[in-house]
């Protein structure tokens, strides 16, 4: 069969399972809804959670940013799997045992104050928008790659599977679709890497390769060859990372506390039957999580390496396959500087900007750019970063059935977590804006209705955000994590941890939080970009980690003002006592 | 039976204290717990792998450097454990103050 064919039957079958499973687990109640009745067992929820969490970043991207940064990828791999330690240990058991629908429910009922639900919905359904817009883009360009339709198509496509399961199922359909995912995209992830850490190193897992010597007989180490090829050719060496030392600490705090932060996460826990089960349910995620955050740094590492000695001083004519592949689809290119036919790949950007090709070939076959050359460097390509998975398999040369595997695999990252996204907006403006502030008279059938509308109109946006990406989509991910750090985070843990928080504290420790973080982030990436260098920066942290100074402002400022105002009412104490203690969590339907 | 499983039965035997006190031994254990869990947190992903990274990358495991290890991989090891630790000794600390859900 052809690869081609191959990889239809693959999508088209795992569609059909996230479908069916859709109809199965229909939502009846808004419990069924928000919460999946709130009677999942731990295990599944981790599984659910680790494909919520893992979006097409971690799956298409995060190994190629890896590839590129060396050392400095490290901030995602830390920073997007220790904040599970922070939600398990500080967030999950408590929020479970408060045993409400959503995020903004909690800050609400904890600071009785419907202003600070209002503005946790607007922080809430800001994080989410700027998410889902780059998931709806990742589904997009992984159906104009593997099934060779216009990116709009492949949008459209994508908006109507995760309609059927988000708006018929709620969470309950979510949840168990969420599993189908995690086993199709972790499978989809760890086969071409046990076939490439076999090639490179002869050790089949990929953990181990990335420690072993390279399978040619010289005895080096990857590391060391990696190190040792890139520093050749102009950079810096892999294991070494350009970003300053407080930088890196303060984005990695940031991308922790903004994990912990993050109202789609978050929300999962809020599914356990108990307490403890949340706790336990964390665990699961990470495990789940760690299978594949482990596993990128190698393959990032070996498809640099590979890349590397397969392109560079080779003839354009003699590519393989895979590079003019992606030539045509627009993420590599090449420029002829000397004349001798031959790809330099050194450091430095080839030309300014992402490549724009014009009519014609040149010399060698290769499509022709227009953009202007940069003469201080001997580079000739232009290599797009989130390549690197989803070339992976074609750059070992691994049979159809695994790109198909692949293709499929992206497909059910970014579908999961465009779905847990849809869901945490439609819970947030149907519960928290209708039933909790403008009607609270409305009937549990009004409220479920409102949830699907919601639902719907929710993923039309997000279809719209993926066919007509705005600029900020990608220049704004940063917000999502610092603002989720700098607001929700603190003022969750405050409300459990510290008796004494009252409302007053908390709304403007989040408000303070929240401004900054906006602000600095705002000047850097809109007002300002020229100026968006180590230079400027305040104390060199860049707009990436400024969510750790937003938080502690949030904290400071939260501590400052409650400690000279009134104290919360008594019936707040008590509810604080109350989610303390695990015993009692209510109970849950059985599934 | 050694000495730390005598003192345990001890504690377990002992009558039930009010409710406000229990609760409050409850809270307090858990705090010790949290903070000692925390502290391991962050020495091994902000000490190990990233403020004392160049002198940690000076020794070798296999062909990993010690602190691209930690920052790589070794931490997220490290996170799975400390979980780990948490879910048993919350299960055990409810039980002790009979608690748990």
């Amino acid at each position: 069969m052809s690869t081609q064919t191959l990889i239809y039957l693959f999508v088209g079958l795992s569609f059909a399972l996230y479908i069916g499973i859709a109809i199965w687990s229909r939502a009846g109640s808004t419990s069924d809804f928000y919460v999946a009745g709130g009677g999942v067992n731990p295990v599944v929820n981790g599984m659910a959670t680790a494909a919520d969490w893992m979006s097409a970043a971690s799956f298409i991207s995060m190994a190629g940013i890896i590839a590129f940064s060396g050392y400095d990828g490290s901030v995602y791999l830390m920073g997007w799997t220790g904040g599970y330690v922070l939600l398990a240990l500080l967030l999950a058991p408590y929020l479970r045992k408060f045993g409400q629908f959503t995020v903004p429910d909690f800050i609400g009922t904890r600071y009785y104050s419907r202003t600070a639900r209002v503005v946790a919905v607007i922080c809430l359904i800001f994080i989410s928008f700027t998410y889902i817009a780059g998931q709806m883009r990742g589904v997009g360009i992984v159906f104009s790659r593997f099934l060779d339709v216009p990116i709009d198509t492949g949008v459209i496509a994508g908006m109507a599977i995760v309609f059927v399961y988000a708006v018929l199922g709620g969470m309950k359909g979510v949840t168990y679709t969420q599993v189908a995912q995690y086993c199709v995209l972790i499978f989809a992830y760890m086969v071409p890497a046990f076939f490439i850490s076999f090639l490179v190193t002869g050790n089949p897992v990929p953990q181990l390769g990335l420690g072993s010597t390279v399978a040619d007989g010289s005895g080096q180490y990857v590391l060391e060859r990696l190190d040792a090829t890139l520093v050749d050719l102009g950079f810096g060496p892999y294991t070494a990372g350009t970003k300053s030392t407080l930088d890196v600490f303060c984005i990695t705090l940031a991308l922790m506390v903004g994990t912990a932060g993050l109202p789609h996460v978050i929300v999962r826990f809020f599914t356990v039957p108990k307490a403890s089960d949340a706790r336990r349910s964390a665990g699961w995620a990470l495990l789940f999580i760690a299978l594949l955050y482990t596993t990128a740094p190698a393959v990032g590492a070996f498809a640099r390496l590979n890349f590397v000695e397969t392109i560079n001083e080779t003839e354009y004519t003699d590519a393989p396959e895979w590079f003019t592949n992606w030539e045509d689809n627009d993420l590599i290119a090449w420029v002829e500087k000397d004349g001798d036919g031959l790809m330099q790949y050194r450091a430095g950007e080839a030309f300014d900007g992402p490549p724009v090709f014009g009519e014609g070939q040149g010399a060698s076959g290769e499509r022709n750019v227009t953009n202007r050359w940069n003469d201080d460097t001997d580079n000739e390509l232009y290599v797009d970063r989130d390549i690197m998975v989803l070339a992976n398999p074609e750059i070992a040369n691994l049979p159809g059935w695994v790109i198909a595997l692949v293709a499929a695999g992206g497909l059910a990252a970014a579908l999961s977590t465009a779905a847990g996204l849809l869901l945490v907006i439609s819970s947030a403006v149907s519960h928290d804006l209708l039933k909790k502030t403008w009607r609270p008279d409305i009937s549990e059938k009004g409220e479920l209705l409102a949830a699907r509308l919601a639902a719907s109109a929710a993923v039309l946006v997000a279809g719209y955000l993926g066919i007509y990406p705005p600029g900020w989509v990608a220049e704004v991910v940063a917000f999502a994590f610092g603002l989720a750090a700098a607001s929700l985070f603190p003022a969750i843990v405050m409300g459990i941890f510290s008796k004494r928080m009252n409302r007053e504290g908390a709304i403007a420790g989040m408000v303070i939080g929240l401004i900054f973080t906006f602000t600095y982030i705002a000047y850097f990436k809109f007002v300002d970009p020229g100026t968006n260098d180590v230079a400027h920066w305040w104390f060199g942290i860049s707009p990436e980690g400024i969510g750790v100074i937003g938080m502690v402002l949030n904290f400071l400022v939260a501590v400052a003002i409650s400690s000279v105002t009134k104290g919360p009412p008594l019936d707040v104490r008590a509810l604080v006592d109350a989610i303390r203690i695990p015993r009692g969590a209510g109970a849950a339907s059985e599934h | 039976m050694d000495e730390t499983e005598q003192h345990r039965e001890r504690v377990e035997a002992e009558p039930e204290r009010s409710g406000e006190d229990n609760a409050a031994a409850y809270w307090r254990a858990n705090l010790r717990l949290v903070g000692i869990l925390l502290a391991i947190w962050f020495a091994v992903s902000f000490g190990a792998g990233i403020l004392l990274r160049d002198w940690l990358d000076r020794v070798h495991i296999g062909g990993y450097p010690l602190g691209f290890w930690f920052a790589q991989q070794g931490s997220i090891y490290v996170f799975l454990i400390l979980i780990a630790v948490y879910v048993r000794q919350m299960r055990r600390i409810e039980r002790r103050f009979d608690v748990d859900d």
